[in-house]
């Protein structure tokens, strides 16, 4: 069940083996290729049942008519108005928790440590009803600074486990190198430890990008209209006026799904290497 | 150290100096503490608290007692939840193996493997609600591709998502895609780091197949099963975006996670009984628990190894 | 929706004339609501006369997504209320007059001899004596059917059930659904429900059910699934995961014979190719002769949040809107019958005249609709029922068992 490495097997292995890849491929996005397909159909197809078949034109003006008859433009601009703030608060607080947590030894480090990260475990409903009473109290409902402050709250956990491991990492010689040189601690933050961090910084960035990009919970619970909702909760509500019109649902979906797509291979190197933390030891 | 050396000289011992060290750690916790336990801790205190409720989040909150639980078990669609949660987790465990199938298959070094490493992890990250709305597509009725597929072998069309038996099965499908995608690049990157010497080795000592996965390569690989494990677990659990957008708990309720019924009796169209919601939440908080503190076991575990 | 500023083109006017002043004393009256595309340009149009006469006041429209806004108003009453929003009457307003979140707006029904011109709706507006609200559409509900479908099979049009379930027969040689329905969003089937439990047990008896009076194991209620049972078979399959404008097609594609539906549908037959000479409209038939014809007709209305800012514009506005000239002119554009006995009905469009003929003469009585009739809650495991049975026609008592343990907690 552990293939040798393909180098060293027959031509013949090898040649099935690429063929294998694009199959394999092809079936494995099978659904996001007629998703793709079916974005780039005319209406008229789906009306007259032509729904595999050959698309009778390349419709690409359906992502045209997306933008002019919703407010797909809105709903993009609100995501980025929670994810973009979210990133940065949550890169702020958790630079900090996990220099905290990770270079001092202090009564109490291990509690709060696992605090954050058994926090980042929890069920969302669990927090839902206090939460959305909070963001009202606070007269952030509706609004896309609630929606961030919540999630900066709760990604912070998250990236605090990140930041901390790697932060552990480090060489320590080096801080106590500074120490003995008398430089002040939050120095050693600023000048020693935050330019060692950049990768880790990256790395975060990315993955709560998608993350936050890609939430609807919090979306459906936080916010209700279209002012303010991003593009998750706006597609889903379009779906419900979009009855009969998968091509326009589809042409949304990618759409709205561009945004992630584009971040993770433009940063594919960082984003794995978020996602994987921990996956080797 | 050029850094230090370009730094001011050492001041004067004054308090601050003297107590920095200790004092550091606790100024910078102190915003990410406070907004945690703002956003995270307190809240999970009232939703406890809001259990032994009941309030519709317009009146005045009246209490219960227990009766929100006691009501719990004579509720057959909180039942149902339950039901389709542990299928839900049943289920989803496949994500670790079929993760690991293919980022076996795919751990080769020929031209464009890493496209390909690539397109496979894709649909993770698209988001549950893209990929919900695909599935519902692939499943529909009289139109959906698989529908379609269905009627052609068998002359006649199955619509999963009409189906209170097939319903839940359907939507698990479609999570499994991207679940299985996040397994996979955890154990790609496990693959990564197997040493190969080893592997040579067992070869030639005649290892091959199922032993040779079992004995040499997953226990290499265990901290990648470890992770694999345990997002499966939460992402399991957390399962209301696909439920959400497939079928809304539908057909008549059969496929209700304990996650949407929360939200469903909480803050929905029929809902706002926020106490009874409050207490499916602290169900679904206690299956979680246990989970988590096993996690957290072994994560202690590890770390006192470590130091 | 974005909120939609009619009045931009006239503001920026005024301001070029008078400097900034004019758009500093303009006085904002936010409306939340959840109109469809169509009723949405008829109300904006509505809004720009309105800001005509009242050339201070600055209506800000923002428009929710129908399903969306049901939930979303829970939300924004308590935490940020408009000046103005839309709801519906009966029951379904209940919960917010009893939590205070809707403001007693009598004073405009006795300041406008509302209680005349909207007599026929006022007692679904009036709870504990006082008005609570604006209606400004109807519509009957009813039987809608593909004319050449009846055509292709030679059936007739029935009058009675057991006429309507023998064409079913006829319907089901040709492959076509005798009734059509798509239950993915639950209430279509609740439509079904209140005819068959109308045309079975009366209107007295529905009222009695709905407001939790009456068990739902009683033998009325058996009786009323006892005539489902009949058309269960006959019904289009997997409607539980079809929507209903969906299965809408398939009756526009000639697939399907029958639909109950309300007549917002049309619009919807119309854009899948219908006409009015394919399109066709009947009362539901006659089930027990002896009972007396009621309809169902819900009823839209408009309502000012307890907590608004604006509270006089918005009363004159409510004013505005309960008057029989806008009542005349939204509903020509909604397709739908106006409240106001001053009003005119748009007698070019059969639907609408046969609504109005249907719903002027009921002599039994009219229903909201079965989720605006019953308690929330209720509604919700009742609507899911009704699928299930439609499903699987035999979990019917394990059904009605459910309803009525619920029905007990709930009307304690």
């Amino acid at each position: 069940m552990f293939p040798r490495p393909i180098a060293q097997t027959t031509v013949a292995k090898r040649a099935l083996y690429q063929i294998a890849l694009p199959i394999a491929l092809v079936i494995w996005l099978f659904p996001l290729l007629g998703v793709a397909l079916t974005s780039l159909r005319p209406a008229s197809d789906l009306a007259s049942g032509n729904y595999f078949g050959m698309p009778s034109a390349i419709a690409w003006w359906n992502y045209l008519d997306v933008f002019r008859n919703t407010d797909m433009e809105r709903y993009i601009f609100n995501s980025f108005k929670v994810t973009i703030p979210t990133v940065i608060g949550t890169l702020v607080l958790s630079t900090m928790t996990g220099f905290a947590l990770g270079i001092y030894k202090f009564k109490g480090n291990i509690l709060i440590f696992f605090m954050f990260v058994a926090g980042n475990f929890v069920p969302f409903q669990i927090l839902m009803v206090p939460v959305r009473d909070l963001t009202a109290g606070m007269g952030l409902y509706n609004t896309t600074t609630g929606l961030a402050l919540f999630h900066i709250a709760f990604q912070t956990g998250f990236c605090t486990l990140f930041m901390r491991n790697f932060i552990s990492a480090l060489p320590r010689e080096l801080i106590e190198a500074a120490r003995v040189e008398g430089v002040a601690e939050w120095q050693i933050f600023w000048y020693i430890v935050l330019p060692l961090m950049r990768p880790a910084i990256a790395a975060l960035s990315v993955l709560i990008f998608t993350f936050i990009w890609n939430d609807f919970f919090w979306a459906t619970v936080l916010t209700t209209s279209a002012s303010t909702q991003p593009v998750t909760a706006g597609l889903s509500s379009l779906n419900g006026q979009w009855i009969a019109a998968w091509h326009l649902v589809s042409a949304g979906s990618i759409i709205a799904a561009m945004p992630p797509v584009l971040m993770f291979f433009l940063m594919q190197k960082h984003f794995i290497a978020g996602l994987t933390l921990g996956a080797v030891k | 150290m050029a850094v230090a050396a370009a730094l001011p000289e050492k001041r004067s011992r004054s308090w601050w100096a003297q107590n920095q060290q200790t004092l550091t750690p606790w100024l910078f916790l102190a915003p990410g503490m406070a907004m945690f336990a703002l956003y995270v801790i307190w809240p999970i205190f009232a939703s406890f608290r809001l259990s032994f409720y009941d309030y519709d989040g317009l009146g005045k909150e009246v209490w219960l007692g227990l009766d929100n639980y006691r009501e719990l078990w004579s509720d057959p669609a909180f039942v149902t939840s339950l039901k389709n949660n542990v299928i839900w987790l049943v289920m989803y465990m496949l994500a670790v193996p079929a993760g690991l199938g293919i980022a076996i298959f795919l751990n080769q070094t020929v031209r464009g493997i890493r496209i390909y490493k690539s397109l496979f992890f894709f649909p993770f990250v698209i988001s549950q609600v893209v990929v919900g709305l695909m599935f519902a597509w692939f499943y529909a009725p009289n139109f959906g591709l698989l529908y379609k597929l269905i009627e052609m072998v068998t002359g006649k069309g199955i619509a999963v998502l009409a189906d209170p038996n097939l319903a839940t099965y359907g939507i698990i499908v479609a999570g499994l895609w991207p679940q299985i995608a996040y397994c996979m690049i955890l154990y790609l990157t496990g693959l990564n780091n197997v040493a190969p010497d080893q592997v040579e080795a067992a070869r030639l000592d005649g290892a091959k197949g199922l032993r040779m996965l079992w004995y040499v390569i997953l226990p290499q690989l265990r901290p990648a099963t470890f992770i694999a494990v345990v997002v499966t677990v939460i992402g399991a659990l957390r399962s209301f975006d696909l439920v959400s957008i497939m079928t809304n708990g539908g057909p008549f309720g059969s496929t209700r996670v304990l996650s949407y019924y929360m939200y469903e009796k909480a803050l929905s169209e029929y809902g706002f009984r926020m106490g009874y919601g409050a207490a499916i939440a602290v169900v679904l908080f206690a299956i979680m628990m246990i989970f988590i503190s096993g996690f957290i076991t072994k994560m202690i575990r590890d770390e006192r190894g470590v130091r | 929706m974005l909120p939609t500023k009619r009045s931009a083109g006239l503001a920026l006017t005024i301001a070029l004339l008078a400097g900034t002043s004019a758009i500093a004393q303009q006085r904002v009256l936010n409306y939340y609501a959840d109109f469809d595309a169509a009723p949405l340009a008829a109300m904006e149009a509505l809004i720009a006369d309105f800001e005509a006469a009242n050339p201070d006041v600055d209506v800000v429209l923002q428009n929710f997504d129908h399903e969306g806004y049901k939930t979303a108003i829970r939300n924004f009453l308590t935490t940020d209320a408009p000046d103005l929003a839309n709801w519906y009457a009966g029951n379904r307003m209940a919960p917010f007059v009893e939590a205070g979140q809707f403001m007693d707006v009598s004073d405009v029904w006795a300041d406008n001899d509302l209680g005349t011109s909207l007599a026929s709706a006022a007692a679904s507006m009036t709870m504990d004596g006082k008005q609570w609200g604006v209606p400004y559409t109807y519509y009957q509900w009813g039987i809608y059917y593909n004319k050449s479908a009846y055509e292709q099979v030679g059936a007739t049009v029935p009058t009675t059930w057991d006429e309507f379930v023998a064409n079913c027969e006829l319907f089901k040689a040709a492959d076509i659904d005798c009734l059509t329905t798509g239950t993915s969003a639950l209430w279509p089937g609740a439509g079904i429900f209140d005819y068959l439990n109308l045309r079975t047990n009366g209107y007295d008896y529905h009222m009695a059910l709905t407001s939790g009076e009456t068990p739902w194991t009683d033998d009325g209620v058996r009786a009323t699934f006892a005539e489902w049972a009949k058309v269960q078979p006959y019904i289009t399959e997997n409607h539980a995961a079809i929507d209903w404008q969906d299965a809408a097609a398939l009756m526009a594609q000639g697939k399907a014979a029958n639909y109950v539906m309300g007549n917002f549908a049309v619009a919807v037959f119309k854009e899948g190719g219908m006409t009015n000479d394919t399109l066709g409209f009947m009362a539901f038939p006659t089930i027990n002769p002896d009972v007396v014809r009621a309809e169902e007709a819900p009823t839209d209305t408009i309502h000012i949040p307890a907590g608004a800012t604006n509270v006089d514009d918005a009363k004159t506005f409510l004013a505005y809107m309960a008057s029989a000239d806008a009542q005349t002119k939204l509903n020509a554009a909604l397709g739908q019958l106006p409240i106001n006995a001053g009003s005119t009905v748009a007698s070019d469009d059969p639907f609408i005249s046969a609504g109005f003929e249907l719903l002027s003469t009921t002599p039994g009585g009219i229903a909201q609709f079965f989720d605006r009739d019953a308690n929330a809650e209720m509604a919700k495991l009742g609507m899911e029922g009704f699928q299930e049975f439609m499903v699987i026609p035999g979990n019917l008592d394990a059904i009605l068992d459910r309803l009525e343990t619920a029905r007990q907690r709930i009307y304690k």
